[in-house]
């Protein structure tokens, strides 16, 4: 039973962090462009010399 | 990876940033193509562009106009219009925040389902005494904040709908959740066996789907169609008495004022020419491709573009005054109408919350008098709440909707929001504009009798003008796989036509002598001279595509605003009636008149003189080819040469009406089937729970045999 006191918070814990990922992730606009985002993969780089 | 440049603070500071619509964004070439070349430009720090939106955000220097943006987008083949600052706080705007509301209450109500689930489970599966209350305390804990905050957009609409006296989906919804969360607050406390925590957050967890589900449909198509009128002239020159001229903005100018029109420009008011030949495109008013010949006393409106000579005109009306401006009010006014409409799930609601809360009080009541007590008989009548909490009513809708929208979707048919399903489903008669609907709406050119010379000539000359005709004719030789050949000295002469050198023979495009009702063009070599003559043919699948429409029980009919010979061929060789030389206000008559008789209008046009006829119309379809305001106005938008999705949308709309019914008689047999449990006070949180999941899971399974319904 004392396990619970630890593994509990532990699963709280990974939720929670789960869910402010999510929160970043729209803050930081990562839903906002999904057809572009599926399409900038086929950009292809140019290669300048550094 | 292709990250916006990035910008120091200082830079930052000293820059503006500026959005334009660019509806011609469409691969991921382009967006490179955009992003790489337009910091090249001087001035121009970054761009950075959104695809989905088909917005370009530009970082420039303040000084750089947007007229000089545009000139840039434009330069690299992209045709730009700035977005209006008013449009990025409109309503569309507010939408966006909505979403966003939406998804973060998913997001919280999905996190707390899991957990209060993992200790539900722990509980059904045996545990109590101190452990069993732990987990009801730890529940509660999580549950609360939960539902305070995912539940908040149910609990705001059913409490707006009961302030109005109504009564709507989130009525029940929000009686369930609060009635359920009490009661097992209550359990908690004293130490009770049933906590339904898990039920109030699972329940939020899927309506909430629904609703997100329903907002991204919303949004998705929204935001690719442009700015209303955004095509309308900004600003004039106006020619004072002492011959100078100076920029005035379009809402500043007043009637009588003498305007300098330059080849290119587009009109920002209305107005009569006084001195000048030249052609216009009135493709943005009138829906009609061919240019417009106009001389002195000719009446020009706002939005026509002038095409190739300099003309004066005297401004008659201006601002809100204009034909433009009043189509626009026209289309708010009708568009009013729709906003009366009562979606399925609100009709289905004000049906199902009696029923659910009657029974409810009747199980209170008949547990009472069977003499049980008044805690036993509240938690069974709150047992009858819960599982008869609509949970698959809330999906059935929008999981059918959304999954019917993706599969027109991949068929070139957009469709902008739910209630355009619901509304197209129920069409019984259809109304078609001629001009670009059942027609392509673009001049095409026959080339069939030119040999292959004077195909590479043709395109050598007809790919220097922006003609509307040279550029028809262009594109018919490119589709060909016709070479250009190399013309020099290519000189345009407005309303005359084009002239070069090739091979040392005086070649030409030329207007005909006759340049009557038929569009032609003379293509001269040296001194052999043909004719190419252009047509504006139907679409090809026209006739399928009404035959389909007869299947499903629409009737068609022909309302449009072109002259009645062309309108009465077209007729003619389809075999439908015929309404011709319509106004934007007979169309509009037509369609009142049509709903008068009870009849259900499915309006397709696409010019803008169609525009408050959409806007009125039951459902409404629109070309991508159409002017903005058709498109905003529409419910639909079909993009491609075919006209088979139009009927195709009537078959999936009607098809997923089919479903979502199904969707609905499943989760109202789900609760004849669960009722009896909870009324004989057998619903433990457990049944709830599976209740609830596999009425969903199997809604949505359900709403998923719609994928191929576009087939």
């Amino acid at each position: 039973m004392t396990g619970l006191a630890f593994l509990i918070p532990i699963a709280l814990g990974m939720g929670l962090l789960g869910l402010a990922a999510f929160f970043w992730s729209m803050k930081d606009g990562q839903y906002d462009d999904m057809d572009g985002a599926a399409a900038r993969i086929l950009i292809e780089d140019e290669d300048e010399p550094a | 990876m292709n990250a916006p440049t990035v910008l120091s603070a200082d830079d930052a500071s000293t820059l503006t940033t500026t959005r334009f619509t660019v509806p011609g964004m469409k691969c991921a070439g382009c967006i490179g193509k955009i992003e790489r070349e337009l910091p090249k430009v001087s001035g121009i720090a970054a761009a950075r562009a959104n695809f989905s939106a088909k917005r370009v955000a530009i970082q420039h220097d303040p000084s750089l106009g947007e007229d000089a943006l545009t000139a840039a987008l434009l330069s690299l083949g992209f045709e730009a219009q700035p977005v209006a600052e008013a449009d990025l706080l409109g309503p569309l705007a507010v939408e966006v925040e909505e979403r966003k509301r939406l998804n973060r209450a998913l997001g919280v109500a999905g996190f707390g389902m899991m957990n209060i689930m993992l200790l539900s489970v722990s509980v059904w599966s045996g545990a109590d005494g101190a452990t069993r209350e732990l987990f009801h305390w730890l529940s509660a804990l999580i549950a609360l904040p939960v539902i305070a905050y995912a539940g908040r957009p149910f609990f705001a609409s059913a409490w707006m709908a009961l302030s109005h006296r109504r009564t709507n989906m989130d009525v029940p919804i929000s009686i369930g959740v609060i009635l359920a969360t009490c009661l097992s607050l209550y359990e908690t406390i004293t130490g009770g066996s049933h906590a339904y925590f898990d039920s109030a957050v699972m329940l939020l967890f899927f309506l909430l789907a629904g609703r997100a589900l329903d907002a991204e449909m919303r949004t998705r198509t929204r935001a690719g169609i442009g700015a209303l009128l955004g095509r309308m002239g900004k600003s004039a020159s106006v020619i004072a008495p002492d011959g100078t001229t100076r920029r005035i903005a379009a809402k500043d100018l007043e009637p009588g004022m003498l305007v300098l029109v330059a080849a290119g420009e587009a009109m920002a008011a209305d107005g009569e020419v006084v001195e000048g030949i030249s052609a216009i495109d009135n493709a943005m008013l009138t829906g009609e491709s061919a240019p417009e010949p106009v001389a002195p006393g000719a009446v020009v409106h706002a939005g026509a573009i002038n095409l190739s000579a300099p003309i004066r005109v005297t401004l008659t009306r201006v601002a809100e005054d204009t034909a433009i401006a009043e189509i626009a009010r026209l289309m708010d006014e009708a568009g009013q109408s729709r906003s009366h409409y009562v979606r399925i799930a609100d009709r289905a609601s004000r049906l199902y919350a009696p029923v659910v809360h009657s029974l409810a009080a009747l199980a209170f009541a008949g547990w009472m008098i069977a003499g049980a007590g008044w805690h036993q008989s509240l938690t069974i009548a709150i047992a009858v709440l819960i599982i008869t909490c609509p949970c698959a009513m809330g999906l059935a809708v929008p999981a059918a909707q959304v999954v019917a929208a993706g599969a027109l979707l991949r068929r070139g048919l957009l469709v902008k929001d739910g209630s355009a399903l619901e509304r197209l489903a129920e069409c019984d008669v259809a109304l078609l504009d001629k001009t670009g609907t059942l027609t392509l709406g673009a001049p095409r050119a026959d080339v069939s009798a030119l040999d292959s010379e004077a195909r590479a000539v043709a395109l050598g000359l007809a790919q220097a003008s922006r003609h509307p005709l040279s550029r028809g004719l262009a594109a018919a030789l490119l589709r060909e796989g016709v070479t250009p050949a190399t013309i020099t000295g290519i000189a345009e002469v407005s309303g005359q036509g084009l002239t070069g050198t090739w091979q040392g023979l005086a070649v030409g495009l030329e207007r005909p002598e006759d340049a009557g009702e038929a569009l032609a063009t003379l293509l001269r070599i040296g001194a052999a001279v043909q004719t190419i003559p252009f047509a504006d043919p139907l679409r090809a699948d026209a006739a399928a595509t009404l035959t389909a429409l007869g299947r499903e029980g629409l009737s068609a009919s022909i309302l449009s605003g072109d002259r009645a010979a062309p309108v009465a061929a077209v007729a003619d060789k389809l075999g439908l009636e015929a309404q011709a030389e319509a106004s934007p206000q007979a169309k509009l008559a037509a369609l009142e008149a049509l709903k008068a008789q009870g009849r259900r209008p499915l309006m397709v046009g696409d010019g803008l003189n169609d525009g408050p006829a959409l806007a009125a119309a039951h459902a409404s379809i629109a070309p991508g080819t159409a002017s903005d305001a058709s498109q905003q106005a529409a419910d639909a938008v079909f993009i491609g040469e075919g006209l088979m999705p139009v009927a195709l949308a009537v078959r999936v709309a009607r098809k997923t009406m089919r479903i979502v019914r199904e969707n609905f008689a499943f989760s109202i047999a789900y609760n004849l089937l669960a009722v009896p449990l909870a009324l004989t006070g057998l619903a433990t949180p457990l049944v709830a729970a599976i209740a609830m999941s596999v009425s969903s899971l199997v809604v949505v399974a359900n709403s998923l045999r719609l994928a191929r319904a576009a087939q």
